[in-house]
């Protein structure tokens, strides 16, 4: 009798473990499902050719100009941040000695910057490069406080690749007298590759979403940048200053679903680029 | 010939004594093992010979290790010391490369970027390591997909790419079965003529099978030290012969 009825309760508790779980799956694909169904349903009827005219004017609401930002950013972003981030964190993990007080402080500063809100850097930026540096509301503004603000981003994920990467590998190429450049950048930097490209995915992903730092920096006119020193706005300024507006909240969420396309298209590409990369092996 | 002279070998992690006043020559062309219970300090004094000791913080060394006449710590150049004494590990530790470019590591660090070259080399290492058979259809194919026994040989192959005159091998088989270990004790036999081998072992059986000399260290205390068949027959120590017997490790 005893026995069964303990039988009964396990049951039972497996039971709402399951349901439990299950559910919370559930939800996590109801709510995205949800959100994209509803950003498609109200933005997909106001995509029209004249939304992707080559100018911007209150007559057409065309974002060309802000997918030409954001598609000339990111790289621009990733290009000087992305070297400077793994560099540092070759650095942090291979030739820095364990317990150094300056790579103590570079951690714990890397750390704080990660958690700062995107506002902050859009402040700083304005401060310093817009203003000290005299560069006024212009991309290259704007890109450099990007590149600041996911430098921290970069730093820990191409960390943590390289920490992953088993010592035996390293043992084995010491072993073979191959010295310490030809074993960090042959066989340890390859091998942490597809780890370091999913950190880059990431700020990817931070710099086309990103409003509050750029605002104050790059600006917010609707124009293809000619030279970095001109202001422009990326897909989600567009979007922010759309809405804010108030008269184009229909070509908003159109611009949201390219905006949801580009980014979708960007990771697409970077997990076949970190496959080819990763996929030699 | 001896090709290792060890004169007072001291070593210490940070505050261990790891090593304790270890002397002994290491002959040419021969096998010579490394026997004792774990932490004995068998696998320190093999990492000692080509310096991989050098990769562990606080770690300190006195003494004098000399390889064919010449000091291993003084004006030598750390790579080129791990040129000349190879090293093959516990665990197989196949770069994730191809078969073609492991193989090819080694020579290319050491200069060799002519494809004729490298093609022969990784032939003749292969061959010697009794592996080219079964990798020949897939040099360019991932080495990781490779079994234990065969990634343990490619690594022997591997080490000898770059021409050492000693191998080195840190219980190459402790992470194998008992037929990849039987194809690497035969092949260790054949390799002998060639090469001076040190291997450290926990398995007593494979050192009497496969070596010349044999070396019993005890919590860093190089207890005996004579030809294998001597000390496994009539141990001078009575440490030796609890060990061997079975009596503790």
């Amino acid at each position: 009798m005893n026995v069964n009825k303990k039988n009964h309760q396990r049951k039972l508790s497996e039971l709402f473990m399951a349901f439990l779980t299950y559910g919370a799956a559930a939800a996590t694909f109801g709510v995205l499902f949800f959100l994209v169904a509803f950003i498609f349903v109200k933005g997909i009827p106001h995509i029209k050719p004249s939304l992707f005219s080559l100018s911007y004017n209150s007559e057409n609401v065309s974002l060309t100009p802000a997918l030409a930002a954001t598609v000339i950013a990111t790289p621009m972003a990733l290009l000087i941040t992305a070297p400077l981030g793994v560099f540092a964190a070759i650095y942090l993990t291979e030739y820095a000695k364990r317990g150094n007080r300056w790579v103590i402080l570079v951690r714990v500063t890397t750390e704080a910057l990660s958690g700062i809100p995107s506002i902050v850097y859009g402040l700083f930026g304005s401060l310093f490069f817009v203003l000290f540096l005299g560069w006024g509301y212009s991309m290259l503004a704007g890109v450099f406080t990007l590149s600041i603000m996911i430098l921290p981003l970069i730093i820990r994920s191409s960390e943590e690749a390289l920490k992953a990467v088993p010592d035996a590998y390293r043992e084995g190429a010491f072993g073979l007298g191959a010295g310490k450049l030809r074993t960090v950048f042959k066989i340890v930097l390859p091998s942490a590759m597809p780890g370091i490209l999913a950190g880059v995915i990431l700020s990817i992903g931070r710099i086309v979403g990103e409003t509050a730092a750029l605002i104050y920096t790059a600006g917010t006119v609707a124009q293809i940048p000619a030279n970095p020193m001109q202001s422009a706005r990326t897909l989600s300024v567009h979007m922010y200053a759309l809405s804010t507006e108030g008269f184009h909240t229909d070509e908003s969420y159109a611009t949201a679903v390219v905006l949801l396309f580009v980014v979708i298209l960007i990771n697409a590409a970077s997990v076949r680029i970190s496959r080819r990369i990763g996929g030699r092996a | 010939m001896n090709c290792f002279g060890i004169r007072g070998l001291n070593l210490y992690y940070a505050g261990f004594h790891a090593l304790k006043d270890i002397s002994m020559d290491i002959e040419a062309k021969k096998v010579t093992a490394f026997i004792g219970p774990s932490g004995c300090g068998k696998s320190t004094l093999i990492k000692t010979l080509n310096r991989m000791n050098d990769l562990v913080e606080d770690c300190r060394i006195t003494g004098e290790v000399r390889l064919f006449g010449e000091s291993v710590f003084g004006g030598m150049d750390v790579n080129h010391l791990r040129k000349r004494v190879g090293m093959v590990f516990q665990k197989p530790n196949p770069f994730p490369m191809s078969v073609y470019d492991n193989i090819a590591f080694g020579p290319r660090s050491h200069g060799i970027r002519s494809k004729y070259e490298l093609d022969e080399i990784v032939e003749t290492s292969l061959r010697n390591a009794a592996i080219w058979d079964e990798v020949k259809d897939r040099l360019r194919k991932s080495a990781l997909g490779l079994s234990g026994g065969q990634q343990q040989r490619m690594c022997i192959a591997r080490a000898l790419a770059v021409a050492p005159e000693v191998l080195l091998m840190d219980e190459p088989t402790s992470a194998l079965d008992p037929v990849s270990t039987g194809k690497i004790e035969e092949l260790l036999l054949t390799l002998r003529e060639d090469y001076s081998i040190v291997i450290v072992t926990h398995n007593m059986q494979q050192a009497a099978r496969i070596s010349d000399s044999t070396a019993f260290l005890l919590l860093g205390d190089l207890v005996e030290y004579g030809g294998t068949e001597a000390l496994f027959a009539m141990p001078k120590d009575k440490r030796t012969e609890d060990y061997i017997t079975g009596r503790f490790g």
